[in-house]
């Protein structure tokens, strides 16, 4: 098991024939994911990558039984893409676009309120590297072949992190069911919440990383949630310990502008709800390693 | 993007918020002028920098004739002002706004702001303007008026009104406090604001409301489609090497530290100063090259590194996803050669094609110091900073 993707999941690419998607298509392609198609507005009819390019969404779901997209938008029509996406019943929808107007975010998480929260969209990103299920289906950008299959989730709002976090598991012995970005934007599509609750439903999850950064009030939320709904430990960190106040570091939503914004402050809130906080970001495997031998010796090298 | 109280004030005139004539002046003879032509009896000349506290600085003067306007403006053109939110090295002041001064019997405070938690716009007011939000949100919370917008519909009549009623308001000033903080959200809305802060809006004592003092930021994800607006921006308000790096597309943030830093990634770049830290160094920069770092951005970002005085050695820390290894490779070795690198260079390339990054680096000849992993490039890049 894994949450969100897996080998079966039929997969559209949306911004389908542009350059960068087409070269992620083809790695995700390459990866095992089934990408079943792609949206590009006025190229509905031809072929790309030996598959078919429909002019909207609804078309590609209604030809190809599509559940699932990637989108690869400019920032100016993404959200857009986003509405047209949730309108045509899409399941899972995770976008990748960096610079997304966070009003632009506001509306399309408030258009997603509209259906019924068993048909809702559930979205990942923007302004992430996506979603990969280890060994079985990649949906984003990241480098597919640092992953390996294994028991531990990783949920993280920053990608290369993320990719930091599973490469010093893996030298451990350590794999992975599925590594999910939620994205360095102020407004994200899915939190830290909606991802640990799937993985606490996942019954070959053991474990769960969660990498936090400055800004928002996200973490202290999940941490809450963690405390008093799951029963798989969760370890964290949080990124940011040498930033200044009111300065954007890079991602949109990593500012410190309020009370709980700081690293130290976070990590303090996720120590007191009962998170194993890994010390620094060289000692992410690490701590996922004493997390694990602690809860069930026999297993850390599955 | 932030941008300066009399633009933020003829943006939001545009949508309907009242405000006090006045006028924008670069010479203290041009600050004299325009008080003659605004007319009136009372003036302040107030510095245009990009920070609130500017009146307990100095940069704020009440002057009685177009002699003190004059003087005042001189005063302040061309000085550094520090204030409470600048830091010690202040900002210069390149432009002086000259408004009409007139009495008001109260202060009140209005903001527009994205509120994270909630993912919606906030609303906040209170009848104690003239002093710093934060400081009253500590000090006496119940005295803050709020009101969540719902985004399907944007903020209601209804709700500004129960703002204006809260804040004490007769009836005649609630029309016209309605109709600036309606306008206030127009703007906010339209023109992707982060913030919008009219600190104090005050009453007048025949009944109007005026915006006194106004501060907007911008989303800068949403500057692509205000033209008038990214025009706004005053690059002398901002750290130069900031600047420079953002015309690039590269995200810079200078620190006090001796430790430079070119890293892939927001996330990675934080946790990689993180880790400095906790080996013992110091950041001297935040700095992100982003995807598809090319050897043209990766020598540009050594360039914006070593500008600074204080850096004693380097760290380049790539995790390539949508980047390759054998490129970012390329841009390192072409740029120590085209730079001449005078301190040491610690490299940690892993991800997307790092053994031929790696070959590119052992093979240039060059001293470069190689790192496996994050703790090992930290460990080697305080050592190389710190020789014994």
């Amino acid at each position: 098991m894994s949450i969100l993707i897996d080998e079966k999941t039929p997969v559209i690419v949306q911004g389908f024939t542009g350059d960068k998607a087409t070269f992620h298509a083809k790695e995700m392609i390459a990866y095992g994911t089934r990408v079943v198609g792609g949206v590009t507005p006025g190229k509905g009819g031809q072929t790309h990558l030996e598959r078919p390019v429909f002019n909207t969404v609804k078309d590609a779901v209604q030809a190809t039984g599509a559940t699932t997209s990637l989108a690869f938008v400019p920032p100016a029509f993404a959200a857009d893409s986003l509405m047209e996406a949730a309108d045509a019943g899409l399941r899972l929808v995770c976008i990748i676009t960096d610079g997304i107007p966070a009003q632009d975010m506001m509306r399309v998480k408030r258009y997603l309120r509209r259906y019924p929260r068993e048909k809702r969209t559930l979205l990942v990103g923007p302004n992430c590297a996506g979603i990969i299920s280890a060994g079985k289906a990649m949906l984003g950008i990241m480098p597919g072949h640092i992953y390996r299959r294994g028991s531990v989730g990783i949920v993280s709002r920053s990608g290369t992190l993320g990719y930091e976090a599973a490469a010093q598991m893996n030298a451990l012995g350590i794999g992975q069911t599925t590594s999910v970005g939620i994205g360095g934007d102020p407004i994200n599509g899915s939190s830290f919440l909606d991802h640990l609750a799937l993985f606490e439903q996942d019954p070959e999850t053991e474990a769960v990383v969660m990498i936090g950064e400055i800004g928002g009030p996200q973490e202290a939320e999940a941490a809450r949630w963690v405390k008093e709904n799951m029963t798989k430990p969760v370890i964290g960190y949080v990124a940011g310990l040498t930033a200044p106040r009111g300065r954007r570091m890079g991602h949109a939503g990593a500012i410190i502008s309020s009370v709980g914004d700081t690293a130290p402050e976070k990590a303090e809130i996720m120590k007191s709800y009962g998170l194993t906080v890994a010390p620094s970001a060289c000692e992410l495997g690490s701590t996922v390693a004493a997390v694990l031998s602690r809860k069930s010796p026999a297993r850390t090298r599955a | 993007m932030d941008i300066h109280e009399y633009q933020a004030k003829e943006l939001l005139a545009g949508y309907g918020v009242p405000i006090q004539r006045g006028a924008v002046a670069y010479s203290p003879e041009q600050a004299s002028f325009a008080a003659t032509e605004l007319g009136g009896w009372h003036w302040a000349v107030k510095a245009q920098i990009h920070s609130g506290a500017r009146g307990k600085a100095g940069g704020i003067k009440l002057c009685r004739t177009y002699h003190e306007v004059h003087d005042a403006a001189r005063a302040m053109l061309g000085k550094r002002l520090v204030t409470a939110q600048t830091g010690p090295e202040g900002k210069v002041v390149q432009r002086v706004y000259v408004e009409i001064a007139e009495k008001f019997e109260r202060e009140l405070y209005l903001g527009i702001v994205l509120d994270r938690k909630a993912e919606r716009v906030r609303v906040i007011a209170s009848a104690q303007g003239g002093m710093e939000i934060e400081e009253l949100a500590r000090t006496s919370p119940q005295a803050i008026l709020q009101t969540e917008v719902e985004p399907a519909v944007g903020l209601q009549a209804f709700q500004a009104r129960e703002i204006a009623f809260g804040l004490g308001l007769n009836i005649k000033q609630v029309s016209r406090a309605v109709t600036a903080i309606l306008g206030a959200y127009r703007a906010f809305r339209d023109l992707d604001a982060t913030m919008v802060e009219i600190n104090p809006l005050v009453v007048t004592p025949d009944d109007r409301v005026i915006a006194l003092d106004a501060k907007m930021s911008f989303d800068d994800n949403g500057l692509f489609r205000h033209r008038e607006v990214s025009e706004m921006r005053d690059l002398s308000q901002e750290d130069p090497r900031e600047a420079e790096a953002s015309q690039d597309n590269l995200n810079y943030v200078g620190l006090t530290g001796d430790i430079g830093c070119i890293i892939n990634g927001a996330g990675l770049a934080m946790a990689t100063m993180d880790t400095i830290k906790y080996a013992g160094g110091e950041p001297a920069n935040f700095l992100d090259v982003g995807g598809g770092a090319s050897p043209e951005r990766v020598t540009k970002a050594f360039q914006l590194v070593l500008s600074d005085a204080n850096v004693k050695a380097v760290l380049v820390n790539i995790f390539a996803g949508i980047n390759r290894c054998d490129w970012v490779a390329q841009g390192v070795v072409q740029a120590v050669q085209s730079i001449g690198m005078k301190v040491p260079l610690v490299v940690r390339l892993a991800g997307t094609n790092e053994q031929e990054g790696r070959r590119i680096i052992t093979e240039s000849g060059l001293a470069i110091i190689s790192a496996d992993t994050l703790a090992e490039a930290a460990q080697k890049v305080v050592a190389a900073a710190r020789p014994h």
